[in-house]
């Protein structure tokens, strides 16, 4: 099977997509039966140094219900000039551009290793990309000084042509205006107070002054760029202007009594923000970055009020129906999302505070937009600049890592019918022949909208096959998926990704062997904890959990290899094999666990874990463990508490969090001072050799992961305790004796307890 | 009464005092029964349109007129065509009738006519200066009385002006004055009466008069001496005194006049005696035979007036005729005379009930128990004591109060008291602030209220004993117990949510759009604020200002600026938002001026060039204000707007107006929409301000109709000012308005404040005019005051008085001072109570009632229509009057009008009022002159008043040039501008210099460095700086003039016979006024006739 492994391997590799089936059951009936959907893990924009674009544009099908793009799997009669379109057998005529076109003379989109292409579309002008600063600035002084030049660091990272605006908000609302020389102008605007996109652009000014503008100067496209550039500027321009108005930001004025929370007006900041790109750059690539030190506590949005007494809902309010203000801020964020992707924007925001910030009610934003979301302790980290400052990072091109307002159309084969889609996108709501009636995850659609995008970006897509059992695929027929991504690339460029990837049909009953070999567990995993996050956002925790318990079963019982009523005879094969782990860490996970965790954490981690690619989701599920020793090198160990041992040193890297642990033996070794000692030396370079490779993750890693250095008996200890396998506790720490590990003081179950009980359904007929 | 009596060493002129019997005339007294003139006068009334028309012709005849003298007779004919109207005069006076005619096209010419007396006066008042002497006053008012001898007692009344008669034939004149449809009447009948005496009585009063030496007994001689007479004893010694000088010198004037005329002579003597003799005889003149003369007189004069020089020759005619206008009571003389006696000893303010010197006269004050005329002026300080006889008097009673009246350096502010922790020790009961009039009992261990007679224990602390007297014995070293006015530091229970005050703030809120960027105002202003914020008012010896200052531009949305220390450049912040406002900032808004300076003055400079390509013209005004009183919320503290606003506010928000303007109003019943708001929301606005003690002052640049009315609803009732400056342009109106900015920026001012007035049980204030607001019925409450701003409050009877005890005011005021400290201002005043209502005419005070009275009748505009306030002012005036003739007066023929000796300017000032800009309005004022005219009124102090309705009127090349003095005043009317001299007018807001046309060359050349009349550029606004005495006295007379006043004045030269001049004339308001006002003569006789239609 090694090669299904390699050909999992090397499709990732060329086209960024991982199928939770690679071998599709061919009718509908069966492909029900396999419990896991079939489904795929795509990223778009998977970074492939090796695939220049091409400099002309897509052929596509003239179908107009189809429009699929000419690729490799299209059947092309070099004499009659004619391609035969894959998905719907249209037989089109080659453009003339393509009148050179033979056997040997191929464009690059018809050759095999060109499933994924990009194309760069000359056509249109070409806007620069805008980034929108919006500030809080009731902040903590040193918080506000290290935002600040977090703010100012960043000008210099960004594209010089691109446009930047800032708006700051505290109590009031201020937009500034960048263009003016000596005295920084800036428009104020009530915190408490809603408004439309007209008013805002009213007020702004950028409705009525632009009339006798228009009457002066004939030039009607200079036009909008003009007016708006009070607000938004080429960072060229206004580099020192806009240098100097940070160094000069104030802390909020108004004074905050004793007992009180700031009034903070997020709600409104942000409709503004959105209100102003949506007047002046409405589809073009712009990022809204919102930087907030603490809840909105005013205003629409607000989702506390300014009374310290009353604390921030917890979810235990929420369960209790008890949190005031959430609905109608979720409300109010959603309505700004919507509009915003509405628009092709994206909205950052970078929550830095001790207490939650809101970002449960403000998740929509970064969700529904591609937008990122990052939550620290406070702006004067480095976890928050160096986070800020890989934002702006660079591919080998020397492209900026991002692109915007993308539309990803999936085009299917008869066979198949896409059911929907999970990861930071809004569907655009385009019916057609391939969309399925049944819904996984945002459906109904066959295009959907990625307004902030990067190379991990992973959407999940979810199919339905459709073909019914008394209709046979023919042998040997295969079913085809094409992915078109039209985005605004860095560089301004618009170019089209495109991605055609084609699977064998088999059928389930005759053929199980090779589709049960061609499961790729991994991307099952992480498509099934999709499905289940998704769900765990509309529905009660237990529910979700059941859910995906009844799908572990079933797939057990399904594909396991057992007699009846006889748990032990259970085994699962290869490609089985992990997956009931990754279903057992993800049980206790911090995306469907809300205990421990505050809505505004449970947001972030969601957020994450459905954008993250194929490796990082499986880290967040089962976060990876590797041990240090005297005895060797360092090697993966089980996530387990078995696994903590006196004389080792422990990295867990859980995404979130790279936790370094120290044994206790070692631990006391470095109080005493040891690794100082030159004759210690190999002591130092034990405990040196995880900070390094820490360090290497570290910097890969986006978001920047929150890093600790504890050891034994450390309260922060507690990251490493609350994710390993509890498989030593009080209750079972005499039973288990002397040898091993740290105990670990919890009531819940170990893997050992889980796949006892996993192997008991699964061979038991009752269910 | 005591004080009267002490003052007057004359006893005999007691007597005649009372009797104002102008009117000496029995002739007088003969015709009403005769003629039956009431009726005649119903007739008149018809005819009264009749009048208005001739006036008009009268203004084309004006010429004319001039013709009138030459033949009377063929004037006759024409007279009576018009008299037809006037019938009964006719009866008898067929002749007279076409005297009359003639006077008509005189009438005008009236204007003119006077000036020959006037100028005979001015000559007359040198010699006569010297010739007042109580001998020959007594001797004069023997001869009045004589003279009188109709009402021998009474016609010595002071200005008893047998003019009624005379007004008669002032009558024909009338009717020029058209609009007072009732004047013709009355004067067509006295025409016809005087025409009547005149054939039989000139003789006797020429007798008597002459008996007094009067050569000219016709022209006015004897009526003079008669009036004078009366006058004097009235006032006591000023009055009579100088009246008497008058009338001696009336006689030398007639010897001048002599030289000219017969008449002539008479003639001279009246503009000596100016104020009231003169007025007397010249009533009696006019009643007299002498009508026909005049007539011709006037006929010449009138052309004459432009021309001085023919004076001589038509005065002649004048004199005899009709009623002479300087035999009526002249302000000028009321006014000198007043100065003349009073100016020279400080008034000490320790007696009860003193009538204090008027405020054209310089006086010093010493506080010894009662506050300073400053502070309060009394329309009477001598009361009824019980209701029905205030009603019966309707003298209103009113105190003009003035808490915060800048003191001249001479005298001390008042003492500042602090009683620590306890705080001001005050009565129980009505919680009256303790003072001078408190009364120590039980040995000193408690006090009686002497308000409301409350027995209250004397804290421990504030315990001392009594002397014999029952005085303290430390009341000499308490403020509190032996001055006036003094004030008290307020405890925190004073202050507002019970938190000390912190320091007021200024703010700047500029208008950038269009019109006030290409108007320059913008670079103007800032330029200017630079400097301006080092003087911005400060308390006692403090180094810098506590004031903090704030700065706002606006357009359509506005602009605020942080302009914090720590800034290198200011910030600006634009709300948008108007429709609900906000104050984006706090920190660095308000801010203090040295240490932000540099930030100010980078704003200040950048300000013009932000907004130097503007192109927005719509403004807002309302959120301006709301934005600057949210300010003040957000900083918790009071303070003051300045605004500085050119538009009609139409853009999009709260308080948007639209134009209303719409002179179809003028005289329908909705005129007094035109003074009303447009919307409540100004209103609404103002009491929030007047909450937050945010006072608004507003600058205004109009270049068209701006609605004055509403937009100064705001400044109105938060004790703010409004400038205006109509058409604003940098070269002429600069100096203007930065004099007004620099002293409405560095007045002192008491934010915040509560103003109460408690009163002796007995009278209760009951309504308050001024610029305030109140919420209830006792509290004036004042964002702002300052030393400018003035509260009119009358006073009413609610139960009796005690002549003994006297009736007592306290006005407590408790602001806010400029450092933020929390003060007490009290000034007491008692006032005298009486049974007699001949006591209450003895000590009124006619400036003060005229303050009242225009501030009563420019509210009333209001809610009533125009003309009816004018005839509710008319009517109350005639009863005040007609009450005093028919209580006080010693018995006299009806046909005189005898006036109170203290009253005796009331109609030609109340004329003033009714011909004002806002009671009467010319075709050339508009409707935001009006506004804007009657909201400077409510708040003027006395002396503001006073010279607003009757301009000062100098004379500026007939006293040498040396003389480092004033030139006194003449009168303000044509008649008595010689063409061969210059003249400044002003009032208050104007100031007009006018060259004759025949002024020598060589003044033209020192004044004006140019060489000939016609080179003078009309409109001049500046003086050139020339380095001769003429040039620089009449520039310093200018600054001088500008110094009193508290808003700078711009100048204006008017040239004779050019256009701008009638401008000028329209406050020449002894004059008929083109708008229809009536003229002083002819109002004397339409008020004697109101007053003889109350009496009978």
């Amino acid at each position: 099977m090694a090669t299904y492994l390699e050909f999992i391997q090397q499709n990732e590799e060329r086209d960024g997509v991982r199928f939770s089936w690679n071998v599709w059951p061919s009718s509908r009936l069966e492909a029900t039966r396999m419990v896991v959907p079939l489904a795929c893990l795509l990223t778009p924009l998977k970074e492939r140094p090796d695939l220049p674009p091409v400099q002309y544009e897509p052929v596509l099908c003239s179908r107009t219900t189809c429009k699929a793009i000419l690729n490799p799997l299209c059947q092309v009669d070099y004499r009659a000039k004619l391609w035969a379109c894959n998905f719907c057998f249209q037989r089109n005529q080659f453009p003339p551009a393509y009148t050179g076109i033979s056997e040997v003379n191929q464009p690059a989109e018809l050759m095999p290793q060109f499933s994924t292409i990009e194309y760069v579309i000359q056509r249109g002008a070409q806007s620069p990309l805008i980034f929108l600063y919006v500030v809080d600035t009731c902040l903590e002084e040193d918080d506000l000084q290290a935002l600040k030049e977090s703010l100012q660091m960043s000008l210099s990272l960004l594209p010089p042509d691109a446009l930047v605006g800032l708006i700051t908000f505290g109590r009031m609302v201020q937009v500034h205006e960048l263009s003016c020389e000596g005295i920084s102008k800036s428009y104020v605007f009530r915190g408490t107070k809603d408004l439309t996109a007209k008013q805002i652009q009213d007020m702004l000014g950028l409705t009525k002054p632009a009339m006798p503008m228009q009457q002066a100067r004939p030039g009607q496209p200079q036009e909008q760029p003009f007016v708006s550039g009070r607000f938004l500027q080429p960072i060229h321009k206004i580099d020192m202007n806009l240098t100097d108005l940070l160094g000069e930001l104030q802390r909020d004025p108004w004074p905050v009594t004793q007992g009180k929370r700031p009034l903070r007006s997020t709600g409104v900041a942000l409709s503004i923000a959105v209100g102003l790109l949506e007047g002046t750059f409405p589809n073009t690539g712009a990022r809204i970055m919102l930087f907030t030190g603490g809840p909105p506590t005013q205003g629409p949005g607000m989702v506390v009020g300014d009374e310290l007494k009353v604390p921030i809902r917890s979810w235990h309010d929420i369960e209790k129906d008890n949190a005031r203000f959430m609905k109608k801020a979720t409300k109010h964020y959603e309505m700004l999302a919507n509009r915003t992707a509405t628009n092709g924007h994206c909205i950052d925001i970078y929550a830095c505070a001790l207490d939650q910030t809101g970002l449960l009610e403000m998740k929509c934003c970064a969700n529904l937009t591609g937008g990122h979301m990052v939550m620290g302790d406070s702006f004067n980290t480095s976890l928050f600049k160096q986070t800020f400052q890989r934002i702006f990072s660079k591919d080998f091109n020397g492209d900026f890592r991002m692109a915007f307002g993308a539309t990803l159309e999936v085009k299917t084969s008869r066979e198949l019918k896409v059911a929907g889609a999970i990861g930071p996108c809004v569907s655009l709501n385009v019916k057609g022949p391939c969309v399925s009636e049944n819904e996984l995850g945002v459906g109904g659609t066959s295009q959907w909208k990625i307004c902030g995008l990067d190379p991990t970006s992973t959407l999940g897509i979810y199919f339905e096959v459709v073909n019914q059992h008394n209709a046979p695929v023919p042998q040997g027929g295969r079913g085809a998926i094409q992915f078109v991504t039209q985005y605004q690339h860095s560089s301004t460029q618009r170019r089209i990704r495109v991605t055609t990837i084609a699977r064998n049909w088999a059928d389930a009953q005759s053929q199980l062997r090779h589709i049960e070999a061609a499961f790729d567990q991994e991307a099952a995993a992480v498509l099934m904890a999709r499905l289940g996050v998704f769900r765990a956002e509309s529905e009660e925790g237990p529910d979700v959990l059941r859910w995906l318990d009844r799908q572990l079963i079933r797939l057990c019982q399904k594909f396991g290899q057992y007699n009846k009523e006889d748990p032990t005879s259970f085994r699962l094969s290869d490609s089985f094999s992990l997956y009931p782990q990754f279903m057992f860490h993800l049980r206790r996970s911090p995306f469907l666990q809300v205990f421990n965790n505050s809505p505004d954490e449970s947001s972030y981690y969601r957020h994450h874990f459905a954008r993250q690619d194929l490796t990082q989701s499986l880290i967040m599920i089962q976060p990876i463990l590797y041990s240090y020793s005297f005895q060797g090198p360092p090697e993966p160990v089980l996530l387990d508490s078995s696994s903590i041992l006196a004389d080792r040193i422990l990295l867990m890297d859980t995404f979130f969090q790279i936790v370094i642990y120290l044994g206790e033996t070692i631990a006391q070794w470095r109080k005493a001072g040891y690794q100082d000692m030159p004759e210690y030396e190999n002591f130092k370079h034990l405990l040196q050799a995880p900070l390094d490779d820490a360090q290497e993750i570290l910097q890969a890693r986006f978001p920047m992961p929150r890093y600790i250095n504890t050891e034994h008996g450390g309260s922060q200890a507690r990251f490493l305790l609350s994710k390993v396998n509890p498989s030593q506790t009080h209750n079972n720490l005499y039973a288990w004796g002397q040898e091993t590990g740290a105990p670990i003081l919890t009531d819940d179950v170990s893997l050992q307890v889980f796949m006892d009980h996993l192997k008991k359904l699964a061979v038991s007929s009752a269910c | 009464m005591n004080v009267n009596q002490s003052a007057p060493p004359v006893p005999p002129f007691g007597q005649p005092q009372p009797v104002y019997t102008g009117y000496h005339q029995s002739s007088y007294g003969g015709q009403p029964g005769s003629t039956a003139p009431p009726t005649p006068y119903g007739a008149y009334n018809g005819p009264v349109p009749g009048y208005q028309q001739t006036p008009l012709p009268g203004v084309s005849r004006a010429p004319p007129s001039s013709e009138a003298p030459p033949v009377s007779t063929a004037q006759a004919p024409c007279g009576q065509a018009a008299y037809g109207q006037f019938g009964q005069g006719d009866v008898q006076n067929g002749p007279s009738s076409t005297v009359q005619m003639q006077r008509f096209p005189g009438s005008q010419p009236f204007g003119s006519v006077p000036l020959a007396p006037v100028v005979s006066q001015p000559t007359v008042l040198q010699p006569y200066g010297p010739p007042p002497t109580s001998a020959q006053v007594t001797a004069q008012l023997a001869g009045m009385q004589i003279g009188g001898a109709v009402a021998p007692a009474l016609p010595p009344v002071r200005l008893g002006y047998g003019p009624p008669t005379s007004l008669a034939p002032a009558s024909g004149s009338y009717p020029n004055s058209g609009l007072y449809g009732s004047y013709p009447q009355g004067q067509a009948p006295p025409l016809s009466q005087a025409q009547g005496h005149l054939g039989a009585q000139p003789p006797q009063r020429s007798a008597p008069p002459q008996a007094s030496g009067f050569t000219s007994p016709a022209s006015g001689g004897p009526p003079m001496p008669s009036v004078t007479g009366p006058l004097l004893p009235g006032q006591g010694f000023g009055g009579p005194s100088v009246s008497q000088p008058n009338h001696v010198s009336s006689p030398p004037p007639q010897a001048l006049p002599p030289g000219t005329q017969m008449t002539g002579p008479p003639g001279p003597p009246p503009p000596m005696h100016s104020s009231q003799q003169p007025g007397y005889q010249l009533q009696q003149n006019g009643s007299f035979g002498p009508a026909r003369g005049p007539q011709p007189n006037y006929g010449s004069p009138y052309p004459g007036a432009p021309t001085f020089g023919s004076q001589p020759g038509p005065p002649q005619p004048l004199p005899p005729k009709r009623l002479d206008p300087d035999a009526i009571p002249s302000p000028i003389q009321v006014i000198e005379d007043d100065r003349n006696n009073r100016g020279s000893e400080p008034f000490v303010t320790g007696v009860r009930g003193q009538v204090p010197p008027l405020v054209t006269t310089n006086f010093l004050v010493k506080d010894q128990g009662n506050a300073s005329p400053r502070y309060i002026r009394c329309t009477s300080y001598n009361i009824p004591c019980t209701s029905d006889m205030a009603k019966q008097a309707q003298v209103p009673l009113a105190a003009v109060i003035k808490p915060l009246a800048r003191l001249p350096p001479e005298e001390a502010s008042p003492y500042v008291v602090d009683h620590g922790e306890s705080g001001p020790l005050r009565c129980n009961r009505c919680k009256a602030y303790m003072c001078p009039f408190m009364q120590f009992v039980e040995g000193g261990r408690r006090f009686q209220c002497c308000f409301c007679s409350c027995i209250n224990d004397v804290p421990p602390q504030y315990f001392q004993h009594l002397d014999h007297t029952g005085k303290r014995v430390d009341a000499y070293d308490r403020p509190e117990l032996s001055l006036g006015s003094y004030e008290f530091l307020a405890t925190v229970d004073y202050c507002k949510n019970n938190k000390f005050p912190s320091p007021p703030a200024f703010i700047f809120m500029i208008d950038v759009s269009y019109n006030a960027i290409r108007s320059g105002l913008v670079r103007l202003l800032c330029e200017e604020l630079k400097s301006l914020l080092d003087f911005l008012p400060r308390e006692g010896g403090a180094e810098e200002s506590a004031i903090r200052v704030g700065f706002v531009t606006y357009n359509k949305v506005l602009h605020f600026y942080n302009v914090k220390s720590s800034l290198a450049q200011p910030q600006m912040m634009v709300v948008s938002d108007v429709a609900d406002m906000f104050v984006p900032l706090l920190d660095g808004f308000l801010v203090n001026v040295s240490e932000s300076r540099a930030v100010i003055t980078s704003l200040l400079d950048q300000i013009p060039e932000m907004f130097a390509d503007t192109r927005e013209t719509e403004t807002v005004f309302a959120p301006v204000i709301q934005a600057g009183m949210e300010a003040l919320k957000a900083a918790e503290c009071a303070g003051k707007l300045f605004l500085f606003h050119t538009s009609l506010p139409i853009a999009e928000a709260p308080g948007k107006l639209k134009n209303r303007d719409d002179r179809k109003l003028i005289n329908t019943d909705k005129e007094k929409t035109l003074f009303q708001p447009q919307t409540g929301a100004y209103q609404t606005l103002a009491k929030e301000c007047v909450a937050q003690g945010c006072s608004v002052d507003l600058f205004l640049f109009p270049n068209q109709y701006v609605d004055v009315a509403t937009l100064s609803v705001v400044p109105q009732l938060t004790g703010g000012s409004v400038y205006k400056y109509a058409c604003f342009q940098v070269e002429n109106d600069q100096e203007r308005f930065l004099s007004d900015l620099r002293r409405d920026v560095q007045k002192v001012v008491g934010f915040d404040a509560v103003m109460r007035v408690r009163t002796s049980t007995g009278i209760r204030a009951v309504d308050f005019f001024g610029a305030f607001y109140m919420s209830n019925t006792t509290d004036v409450e004042l964002a702002g005051l300052d030393g400018d701003k003035t509260v009119t409050v009358e006073f009413k009877h609610d139960d009796r008085l005690n002549e003994e005890s006297g009736a007592l005011l306290q006005c407590a005021l408790l602001y806010t001072s400029c450092a933020g400290q929390r003060r007490l201002r009290i000034h007491n005043l008692a006032l005298n109570c009486c049974t007699q209502l001949a006591d209450l005419y003895r000590n009124c005070e006619t400036d003060t009632l005229i303050n009242y009275m225009a501030k009563f009748a420019y509210r009333g505009v209001l809610n009533s229509p125009v003309k009816t306030v004018r005839d509710t002012l008319i009517t109350q005036c005639a009863q005040i009057l007609a009450c005093y003739r028919k209580n006080c007066a010693s018995p006299s023929s009806a046909g005189q009008l005898i006036l109170p000796e203290c009253m005796k300017l009331l109609p030609v000032y109340l004329n003033c009022v009714l011909k004002s800009d806002v009671l009467q309005p010319g075709a050339e004022v508009t409707t935001d002159d009006r506004a804007y005219v009657r909201q400077l009124v409510t708040s003027m102090d006395v002396a503001e008043t006073n010279v607003f309705f009757y301009p000062r009127l100098l004379p500026l090349t007939k006293s040498p040039i040396e003389s480092a003095t004033e030139p006194p005043a003449v009168r303000a009317s044509e008649e008595r501008l010689s063409n061969g001299d210059i003249y400044l007018l002003e009032n208050g807001l104007n100031l007009f210099l006018w060259v004759g046309a025949s002024v020598q060359q060589g003044v033209v050349q020192s004044l004006f460095s140019v060489s000939s009349f016609s080179q003078i550029t009309s409109g001049l606004s500046v003086l050139p700086v020339l380095d001769n005495p003429l040039s620089k006295k009449v520039r310093g007379l200018i600054d001088s003039l500008r110094a009193q006043r508290s808003r700078y004045m711009k100048l204006i030269v008017v040239k004779q016979e050019d256009k701008l001049e009638m401008l000028f004339k329209h406050f020449l308001v002894e004059d008929k006024s083109l708008s229809g006002g009536a003229s002083y003569v002819d109002f004397l006789c339409h008020m004697h006739k109101e007053i003889r239609q109350l009496l009978s």
